[in-house]
């Protein structure tokens, strides 16, 4: 080592900031900006339609759309199509989500259960479930119960796969901690098993609302006086644009709906997590 | 009550990993059990209490348990195994709802625990606001409220910090003086060892066999950090297990 005295007189090595070089790579919540993104391409097709650079076929102008909603709003025509919707939506998915979770964790504890079933939703889970549609009318009739079976039938097999596998990913220490307390079978399941899935399980809940709502569209465009996807399905054999845009906005601001609900739900049930 | 390991030998897949194993857990003892990775220790607890079968030889159990005790085998296990949805105060009523103890009886139980082991002030307190040495706590409590007759010490404090370690040997050896337990605790911790076991059983590796008993005889409390004769002890421990070590270590996993 180099005492004091020979520092001094050494010529100075060059000085240099070490640059920083971590970061990233961790997306950080920005608020407002998934809102202007909106709020910006409204403004543009707006500002296009009036300019006259984007034609009146091409897209309707936005303060159209929303002067239909209104016109829609205000005859009650609205709330003839919405509430069909909503009722084959909360009635279908909730019939397929509860199946879905009962029959997950029945596969997830059951080693039987699990051999027999999962094949079996595996091979029903690539099937377009529209195409069955046909034979769902035959069962269950015209009216509403072919659409609740439809879209029960939908979110069904998503939710059954989330919940098998949120069950297989229960930290086994955890349950091992249960049996050594010497906690009964059904203590287990439900303090220790069925908390644990509930991440998993909420989040295949999200993918299988998307995919009802999906479906609630398809059957009302098939069979269906009454219901937002038989008014966007009218709407589009006239070309009226204006009323399919409207179409349009009510599926999205349902989308986001749902999954501002989920979230809600998981914020709630999950304040443990990390 | 006091517990017997009677001949017991276990294999996986084939592979031998313990080889009549025969030994005396005395009530009031702390009996460690130290052993390169890989001899079958924390196997061997897991057959005195219960969660796993050895392939031959049996645990006995000699005598009866006290009447108030809900679990008399009772785990501490090296990653706290606490739920992480449930507060500090859930966690520990967990293990008494299968019990019937609810109320009232529960929550003097809690806070009697929760005294003990200096957490009164966390009892709403989630998991994931806790540090490690905390977490190890809240699992010592939860243990206590179910009055075992024998601890099982599962390489408690291998996932903590050294500093915190230090704090919860403390801890636990002023809980055995007020009242005196009996465990047995594995670890590979030779310092660990020498601070809390009143015997400490040295595993040769795989396949795990006793090699030696040692025996130390001056009491619990008296035994300090950097302690001469603790150091002694500690490097004959070490002396019997450093070839050993060597060679666990150079072994290929059949897993």
């Amino acid at each position: 080592m180099s005492d004091p005295a020979t520092k001094e007189t050494a010529p100075k090595s060059p000085e240099q900031t070490i640059h920083y070089r971590g970061g990233g790579f961790a997306p950080q919540p920005r608020r407002w900006v998934g809102l202007v993104v909106f709020i910006v391409l409204i403004l543009i097709a707006e500002w296009g339609t009036r300019s006259g650079w984007i034609s009146s076929l091409t897209l309707p102008r936005p303060s159209d759309v929303l002067k239909t909603f209104q016109e829609l709003h205000q005859s009650g025509q609205l709330y003839n199509h919405l509430t069909p919707s909503l009722t084959r939506l909360a009635v279908g998915s909730f019939l397929g989500a509860t199946a879905g979770i009962g029959v997950g964790i029945l596969i997830g504890l059951f080693s039987y259960i699990r051999a027999g079933l999962v094949p079996l939703v595996a091979a029903i889970f690539p099937i377009p479930k529209i195409a069955l549609l046909p034979l769902f009318v035959i069962w269950f009739g015209i009216d509403e119960g072919s659409k609740y079976a439809l879209i029960a039938f939908g979110t069904f097999t998503p939710t059954v796969v989330a919940t098998y596998g949120a069950v297989d990913n229960v930290d086994r220490s955890l349950i091992r901690m249960g049996q050594s307390f010497g906690l009964s079978w059904l203590s287990i399941v439900r303090k220790i098993i069925l908390p644990g899935a509930m991440p998993g399980i909420l989040s295949g809940l999200r993918i299988s609302l998307a995919i009802a709502i999906i479906l609630l569209v398809a059957a009302e465009m098939l069979g269906a006086e009454y219901g937002i996807g038989a008014y966007v399905l009218q709407a589009g054999s006239l070309y009226d644009l204006e009323r399919l845009f409207v179409g349009v906005l009510m599926l999205s601001v349902l989308g986001i709906v749902v999954s501002t609900l989920i979230g809600l739900i998981e914020r709630r049930l999950l304040v443990w997590r990390n | 009550m006091d517990i017997r390991l009677d001949r017991i030998s276990h294999s996986y897949d084939g592979i031998e990993v313990l080889n009549d194993i025969t030994l005396d857990v005395p009530q009031g003892h702390i009996v460690c059990i130290v052993g390169p990775s890989g001899c079958g220790k924390s196997t061997l607890l897991r057959f005195i209490g219960g969660l796993e079968k050895p392939t031959s030889g049996r645990v006995v159990q000699v005598g009866d348990p006290p009447k108030d005790s809900l679990n008399p085998l009772t785990y501490i296990f090296q990653d706290f195994a606490l739920l992480p949805w449930r507060s500090v105060e859930g966690n520990i009523s967990l293990v008494l709802e299968d019990h019937g103890i609810r109320g009232n009886d529960a929550r003097s139980i809690i806070d009697d625990v929760l005294t003990r082991t200096k957490l009164t002030d966390f009892a709403k307190a989630l998991p994931k606001q806790l540090s490690g040495g905390m977490k190890q706590r809240v699992a010592i409590a939860r243990a206590l409220a179910v009055r075992p007759a024998v601890m099982l010490m599962d390489e408690p404090l291998s996932a903590l910090d050294s500093q915190t370690r230090e704090l919860l040997m403390d801890d636990l050896v002023s809980l055995w003086t007020r009242a005196p337990f009996t465990a047995v605790y594995v670890t590979h911790n030779l310092a660990e060892a020498v601070r809390l076991g009143h015997s400490i059983v040295v595993l040769s590796r795989r396949p795990g066999k006793i090699r030696e008993i040692v025996h130390l005889e001056t009491p619990l409390p008296d035994r300090q950090y950097g302690d001469a004769e603790l150091e002694q002890k500690q490097k004959h421990l070490w002396s019997l297990m450093r070839e050993e070590a060597r060679a666990a270590d150079t072994e290929l996993l059949h897993v």
